[in-house]
């Protein structure tokens, strides 16, 4: 909530060009802790372990804190007087711009696990990167997020290690969970035109770069899970355009039916 | 022997009672005061996790992001509770795997105010306001009660709640406030958890098999009717303040008892619901048991792991 009180001198001198830009890109961050936050949520009260069943839903409190200052940020962008919430939902879902990964459903607790390992490594490796972003808003938001999702790594890294290096069934559920999502990893890592202005610009990192770290890292951890590092799948892109799977939709509708039904209300 | 041993201890403990000195997880306890306990304090624990289930529903509905994470936090504080909760019984020599099965069976309770199901927003905002209002009103005593580690896990607990039961009752001014649809929609559920959150103080006085024991050993401090009666005093000016109107006809302000008259609850559905004949008893339970089936081989995952784990290291130690 503090961050909204930072005084960004940068921010005002932007060109409505750059300020479009970093509006879109902040739309997209949120976008996509909002909607992996919304999926995380769904587990509370069913998870498999009572104490994991707490560490799902702080994983996901530490995406909605994320998501609310990106939104309160991405309105002042734009400065047309929406809100978080209007911005939250009031958006149809070929507007949304969270990559692929995120809005896949929860599945097992593998596919969950598997899910959060896949995106902490990208998200860990992003806001390292953003802590130092010359907006100044970017890099305070970041810096706060980065702690949490050191820890969100932690987590998701350690249950790929215990799922693979488990039992019979834990294996054969986590191998069934990287052959449905692993082709949604790679667009993570893949521009969009927004983000390579971005990055033209100085403010985003080369995503190539980030890529090859968490290369190293999905390694690193799936030799402990014994796991394999799939090799030459076919990437699914376009979430980070408005592509999106058909799951998304069906999610929006449950985030967004009390605003639709009762428009413009307080709650 | 044995005999003149068994009764000094039970002086002891008499005495400790007597002396509102605390009963601690090594000390001396009659077996029926051990029993009472665990019955009690996982009774509650599993009203905990079972209550995360009706909140829970309206976690992906929740009408704007502040209010989504509020409820999230809300719920996971549930859960917490529920985790120290267990842990206190376990103090007493009770399995956590034995509670749960228990719970499962059908063999153990949980408070039967979760067997309601939550229909609209505003449930979350009667709930907090209401269920969670008896619940501090019950459980603030349980501060002080007798037992050490559940006298302490309270204290936590009773913080906690009394925080859930701000957020409920700001959710009902806001739509009290609000539009008449929302208006509508608050008194509504007012409605539906009035009369089961009066219930939530358990039967009438003459009726409770168990009370007259747990004041004797200072487990419970008050009797159910006179918790029902407070509860009652403190929340008719909360709901002449939001402008909600109690659903009771016998409801009226008796100026020589300094409190409120008011109507009999339905015993019927009381007992009804705590057979299991509840509007959601079915659901709640096979919602907890499916969650604890499809977890099974995770937990078998994590110990296997761990085993495996404590092979290689007592392996490596031994080279």
């Amino acid at each position: 909530m503090e961050l909204a009180h930072t005084t960004n001198t940068a921010a005002q001198n932007y060109s409505p060009e750059l300020r479009e830009l970093l509006f879109q890109y902040t739309l997209q961050l949120a976008d996509t802790s909002l909607i992996l936050g919304h999926r995380l949520s769904e587990w509370c009260g069913h998870g498999p372990i009572l104490e994991q069943d707490l560490a799902m839903a702080n994983i996901s409190l530490d995406l909605l804190g994320e998501t609310r200052s990106l939104y309160q940020y991405a309105a002042e962008l734009e400065g047309q007087g929406r809100t978080e919430d209007d911005l939250a939902y009031l958006r149809e879902a070929v507007e949304y711009r969270n990559p692929l990964l995120v809005e896949q459903p929860n599945g097992d607790f593998a596919d969950t696990i598997l899910r959060q390992f896949l995106f902490d490594g990208f998200h860990y490796l992003l806001l390292k990167k953003l802590q130092n972003c010359s907006d100044q808003r970017l890099a305070a938001i970041a810096t706060k997020s980065f702690k949490e999702a050191s820890y969100h790594l932690k987590w998701s890294s350690e249950w790929v290690i215990r799922l693979g290096d488990g039992t019979e069934e834990s294996k054969r559920r986590i191998e069934k969970a990287l052959d449905r999502l692993w082709r949604y990893s790679g667009e993570l890592f893949q521009m969009t035109p927004v983000e390579q202005e971005l990055h033209k610009a100085g403010f985003l990192p080369d995503y190539a770069q980030l890529k090859q770290q968490w290369d190293e890292h999905v390694a690193k951890v799936f030799a402990e899970a014994t796991l394999e590092v799939p090799q030459n799948v076919f990437m699914q892109l376009g979430g980070k355009t408005g592509m999106h799977t058909e799951h998304l939709g069906y999610l929006l509708a449950e985030l967004q039916y009390l605003q639709r039904a009762y428009p413009g209300l307080e709650w | 022997m044995e005999t003149i041993v068994e009764k000094s201890l039970e002086e002891q403990f008499e005495a400790k009672i007597a002396n509102e000195i605390r009963i601690e997880p090594k000390d001396w306890m009659p077996e029926q005061y051990r029993k009472t306990l665990i019955r009690q304090i996982s009774q509650h624990a599993h009203s905990e996790i079972v209550g995360m289930l009706p909140e829970g529903n309206w976690i992906t509905r929740a009408p704007s992001l502040k209010r989504k994470a509020i409820l999230l936090s809300k719920v996971q504080d549930e859960a917490g509770h529920g985790l120290y909760l267990y842990s206190a019984a376990e103090t007493l020599g009770a399995s956590r795997d034995q509670m749960i099965a228990d719970l499962h069976s059908g063999k153990a309770k949980y408070s039967s105010i979760f067997n309601y199901p939550t229909l609209s927003w505003a449930d979350i905002g009667a709930i907090g306001w209401l269920v969670d209002g008896a619940a501090i009103m019950n459980q603030v005593p349980l501060c002080r009660t007798s037992y050490g580690p559940y006298a302490r896990a309270m204290v936590r607990v009773c913080k906690e709640e009394s925080f859930h039961q701000r957020q409920g009752f700001e959710i009902m001014m806001t739509l009290c406030n609000g539009a008449p649809a929302q208006k509508k929609m608050a008194q509504e559920a007012f409605n539906r958890w009035w009369w089961p959150t009066l219930m939530m103080f358990g039967p009438k006085d003459d009726e409770s098999p168990n009370t007259e024991q747990s004041m004797r050993w200072k487990i419970k401090r008050f009797t159910n009717d006179e918790l029902r009666q407070r509860f009652v005093d403190m929340m008719v000016p909360q709901a002449e303040f939001l402008g909600l109107t109690v659903p009771d006809p016998d409801l009226k302000w008796n100026e020589a008892k300094n409190g409120y008259d008011f109507g009999e609850v339905n015993w019927e559905e009381f007992w009804n619901v705590v057979k299991g004949n509840g509007p959601c008893n079915k659901d709640r339970i096979q919602t907890r048991v499916k969650a604890h089936e499809e977890g099974a081989w995770v937990r078998e995952a994590a110990l296997a792991h761990a085993q495996k784990r404590s092979q290689r290291e007592a392996a490596n130690q031994a080279k």
